[in-house]
């Protein structure tokens, strides 16, 4: 659930959740699209890490005929059609809505509190003040404001040519009644199996967790949360879920999105070399290590985690410094698959050219037409 | 006059055991014993006694026992025996009661009311014998984010950000500011070497730093900019890791201090830079700073001395609007924040200010670190706290709360054997500590005494590891300001509001 807020002191917010999980996640890097089999077959042979409280899939290269356009998945709670009323004319006053329609789903899968699931194609209407935004940054505000501000309503995803579909229940029964495996395609899919040990009957809950295009699959349960949270406050990201995903997603979107840092450098800011490694460095490389920790400390992420984060073109996985959960990676082909068990990989591609288990805080980093997942196979295991 | 006051300590010497070896009468600082060759007995005097408890810890028949006086007035909870002793000295005296150490009041101890977290089951506990933890702190102001210019492999990565000053210390404790004049200088000396062996910073106060020290402590020192600006020379400021400029003290917010002139020897005057034997009176505000633009100047005047290569810290005392005068602090510029809370030590102060102004440092800390944030400016400066921490429990709750470092001041003075007899104001510390005479300050060895302080920080580290595996972090800056570790016990709901921590159980 969402949290009304009284931010009169922080001792008012709610707890965060706790929460371990299965991931899985599959790009053909040479941009050929597929169906969903792949990511069901995977998590359904990873079921113990999931309790049927939560599943869902990020799907990139979904709406090649769209786009251009941002396309928006948007859940009302309990079909609730006010709520649906007032996003409709929120969208209309703010953006150009190209086509909209309900997403299908099959009624006979086995899911709790189905709600009404619509997806919007739009492009923003932006006014006066807004022209000063980024078009993605008009997107952002956008979608905080549905989220926070319109009761029973929530944003899935909002990036172009991509979509989430998540849900309450085991994921091959989010995928049934999503009718993943008929109905999509394409060159990249994550999914999540979630195992909350509190029982939120809320879709919005479910991984992944989305802004703009990027998607975040987690597990673990992050000892610095408090930390993490704070700093992102300072730059403008107010948690409203309180989980370690949406603090992870945030600070994704900090440093690589908004401060333009790629993959490699984030992921020693989040899962940052032991000082006895930096002091054993070459000069250069002591100096950027030190000031990344130096500069970043407050997005150290501590205790154990791992997470796949996607977008456009780019899936990385990675785990936290001492290695306190797992991921396994694997290649045949122009596929590659990161994944929290290399049992799961195995179930879809009996035999792989390569699986390998990278080092705590080394990230796998699988981008469209290179081979860049390789450099972490000199770091693995 | 007679004085009508009842003696503090009584002394009671067992004379079974007694050898007569007369080394508590060579011990003590305050003429409380002395011997009788004719009658072959040693006598003592409790009207002088501070209840310092160097004869007894030095008798080496154990035969010495120095407790309170048992000797009281109708017991009064309004006019305890303390009010009473303090009416009658003033009534003979007609002065300012003066005292040393901190405030002793029994003031809410906001850490004994807040409790930590462990980790179990969905989230494993770290074992610090097995597994890294770090404690490695950076004091400083941090820049917004990095511009970074990386090569299309990902392997050459080049800085183009500008960086500010920082200074690194390997645990996040760091030695008060205590001054040479005040202390004596194998006391100064102690806190240097320790601070140089465990890779943290002692503070020279406003004293200055004997230049024969500064080649080799300077990289571990903070240097004091204070309202005498006594010792202050370029080469003071570029010898430094740190510099502070002290606005006020938490044992005497608001006022200034004075060393009198018997305790300005020949190498405090040099070090000072004042004539031998003048009494060193620092005002009480720094009289070119009357305002946050006038802070700025000084803070820009002390960077520009430097090169802009050093940190500028700027040490308040915890006042009622403290966040708001620590926003502007780092707004004009400042890369630390010391708060002094209403517990923090001093070598001299009127008892009446020490013991009535200021507020806990607790309540400041969790208000300054949260203005900060919310201002978008909490990375802008550290925040150094300072003001009765007691042991690493405090340390580490500090740290939850938002501090960046603490500051210890009395826990060194008491590792170097001082008894918090709170008489350090008269120069006749029996501890060799706060005294200038010759043969008091001989008894204190710098080998020994910076060995016991650099136990006292390993012993600390290791207890903060201790705790930080138990949450399952494995670095201290993974609880920098993570107040869901911390759980309050027995306080108000207000003060549960302005500390930002939840009840136990909540
Ligand atoms: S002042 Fe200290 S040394 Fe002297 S008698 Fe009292 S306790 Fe002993
Ligand atoms: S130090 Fe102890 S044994 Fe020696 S004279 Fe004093 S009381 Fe007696």
């Amino acid at each position: 659930m969402r949290f009304e807020i009284n931010r009169e002191s922080e001792r008012h917010l709610p707890d965060k959740d706790l929460q371990a999980c299965g991931l899985f996640g599959v790009m053909n890097i040479e941009g050929k699209r597929f169906g969903g089999e792949m990511a069901i077959k995977a998590i359904v042979n990873m079921r113990a890490r999931g309790n049927g409280l939560g599943g869902g899939y990020a799907v990139y290269g979904l709406y090649p005929e769209y786009k251009d356009y941002y396309a928006m998945h948007i859940m009302f709670q309990d079909r609730n059609m006010d709520a649906k009323k007032k996003v409709d004319e929120f969208l209309s006053r703010n953006f150009d809505i190209v086509y909209d329609e309900e997403i299908p789903t099959n009624p006979e899968a086995r899911v709790m509190y189905p709600p009404l699931v619509w997806r919007y194609f739009v492009a923003p209407k932006k006014k006066g003040e807004d022209a000063k935004f980024s078009d993605d940054d008009y997107v952002v505000a956008k979608v905080m404001h549905i989220n926070t501000s319109i009761e029973d309503a929530y944003v899935f995803s909002s990036g172009k040519d991509m979509g989430v579909f998540k849900g309450v229940g085991f994921p091959e029964d989010v995928a049934e009644f999503f009718m993943l495996d008929e109905l999509y395609e394409g060159y990249m899919w994550t999914v999540h199996s979630r195992f909350p040990t509190n029982t939120p009957g809320w879709w919005g809950g479910a991984h992944p967790f989305s802004i703009l295009d990027w998607t975040v699959v987690h597990n673990g349960e992050i000892s610095s949360y408090g930390t993490n949270r704070r700093f992102l406050e300072m730059h403008g990201y107010y948690c409203t879920l309180f989980t370690d995903t949406e603090v992870m997603a945030y600070a994704v979107d900090l440093l690589m999105r908004r401060q333009g840092l790629p993959i490699e450098i984030v992921s020693k800011i989040f899962a940052a070399p032991m000082w006895d490694l930096i002091e054993n460095m070459d000069e250069k490389k002591k100096k950027l290590y030190t000031t990344l920790r130096m500069v970043y400390a407050p997005l150290l992420i501590n205790g154990p985690f791992t997470v796949i984060v996607a977008h456009h073109g780019e899936m990385f996985g990675i785990t936290d410094r001492i290695r306190l959960r797992p991921i396994t990676a694997g290649a045949r082909g122009d596929l590659v698959f990161l994944s929290s068990e290399e049992a799961a990989i195995r179930a879809v591609s009996p035999k792989l050219d390569l699986a390998w288990t990278p080092r705590g805080g080394e990230p796998v980093v699988v981008r469209l037409k290179r081979k860049d997942h390789l450099m972490s196979l000199k770091e693995s295991v | 006059m007679k004085t009508y006051m009842l003696p503090e300590f009584i002394i009671e010497r067992s004379d079974e055991r007694c050898i007569r070896c007369r080394v508590c009468e060579r011990q003590c600082a305050q003429e409380g014993h002395w011997y009788d060759e004719e009658l072959d007995v040693m006598f003592h005097n409790e009207e002088t006694c501070i209840g310092c408890q160097r004869c007894v810890v030095f008798c080496p028949t154990r035969a010495l026992s120095v407790r309170p006086h048992p000797s009281t007035y109708r017991p009064n909870a309004n006019w305890t025996r303390e009010k009473l002793q303090d009416l009658k000295k003033q009534a003979e005296t007609g002065g300012v009661i003066l005292t040393g150490s901190g405030n002793d009041k029994p003031y809410r101890i906001y850490w004994d009311h807040l409790v930590l977290n462990a980790s179990q089951v969905t989230n494993p506990s770290i074992d610090p014998l097995r597994e890294p933890m770090e404690l490695r702190t950076f004091l400083g102001r941090k820049p917004d984010g990095l511009d970074l210019k990386v090569s299309e492999d990902y392997e050459d990565v080049e800085i183009r950000s500008e960086l500010y000053p920082n200074v690194m210390i390997e645990t996040p404790i760091v030695f008060s500011a205590m001054s040479y004049g005040a202390i004596s200088y194998n006391a100064f000396k102690s806190l240097a070497m320790a601070a140089k062996e465990f890779g943290t910073l002692f503070n020279t106060g406003e004293g200055g730093l004997p230049k024969s020290m500064r080649e080799e402590f300077g990289q571990n020192t903070i240097v004091q900019v204070a309202s005498g600006r006594f010792g202050v020379d370029p080469e003071y400021l570029n010898v430094s890791a740190v510099m502070e400029i002290k606005i006020g003290q938490g044992a005497k917010p608001g006022i200034g201090g004075h060393l009198p002139g018997e305790k300005v020897s020949i190498n405090i005057s040099e070090t000072r830079m004042i004539p031998e034997g003048t009494d060193a009176l620092s005002p009480a505000p720094q009289h070119d700073i009357y305002s946050i633009e006038d802070l700025s100047m000084l803070i820009y005047a002390l960077k520009e001395a430097t090169n802009y290569e050093k940190p500028v810290s700027v040490k308040i005392a915890a006042v009622h609007n403290v966040a708001a005068i620590a926003s502007g602090i780092v707004r004009a510029g400042a890369d630390i924040v010391a708060i002094d809370g209403l517990r923090g030590g001093t070598g001299a102060a009127p008892k009446i200010i020490r013991d009535n102004v200021g507020i806990p440092i607790e309540l400041a800390l969790a208000a300054v670190d949260r203005r900060l944030r919310e201002e978008g400016i909490r990375h802008k400066a550290s925040i150094l706290v300072a003001g009765g921490f007691r042991n690493s429990g405090d340390v580490i709750k500090a740290i939850a709360l938002g501090a960046d470092a603490v500051y210890i001041g009395t826990p060194a003075l008491v590792a170097m054997g001082c008894t918090l007899c709170q008489k350090c104001y008269t120069g006749k510390c029996a501890w060799g500590i706060c005294t200038q005479d010759p043969y008091l300050t001989r008894r204190l060895n710098p080998e020994i005494a910076s060995r016991r302080l650099v136990n006292l920080l390993r012993g600390w580290s290791h207890e903060i590891k201790e705790m930080l595996g138990g949450m399952g972090i494995n670095a201290i800056e993974s609880l920098r300001g993570n107040r869901d570790h911390l759980r309050g016990v027995g306080l108000e709901e207000w003060e549960l509001n302005v500390l930002g921590v939840k009840g136990a159980g909540e």
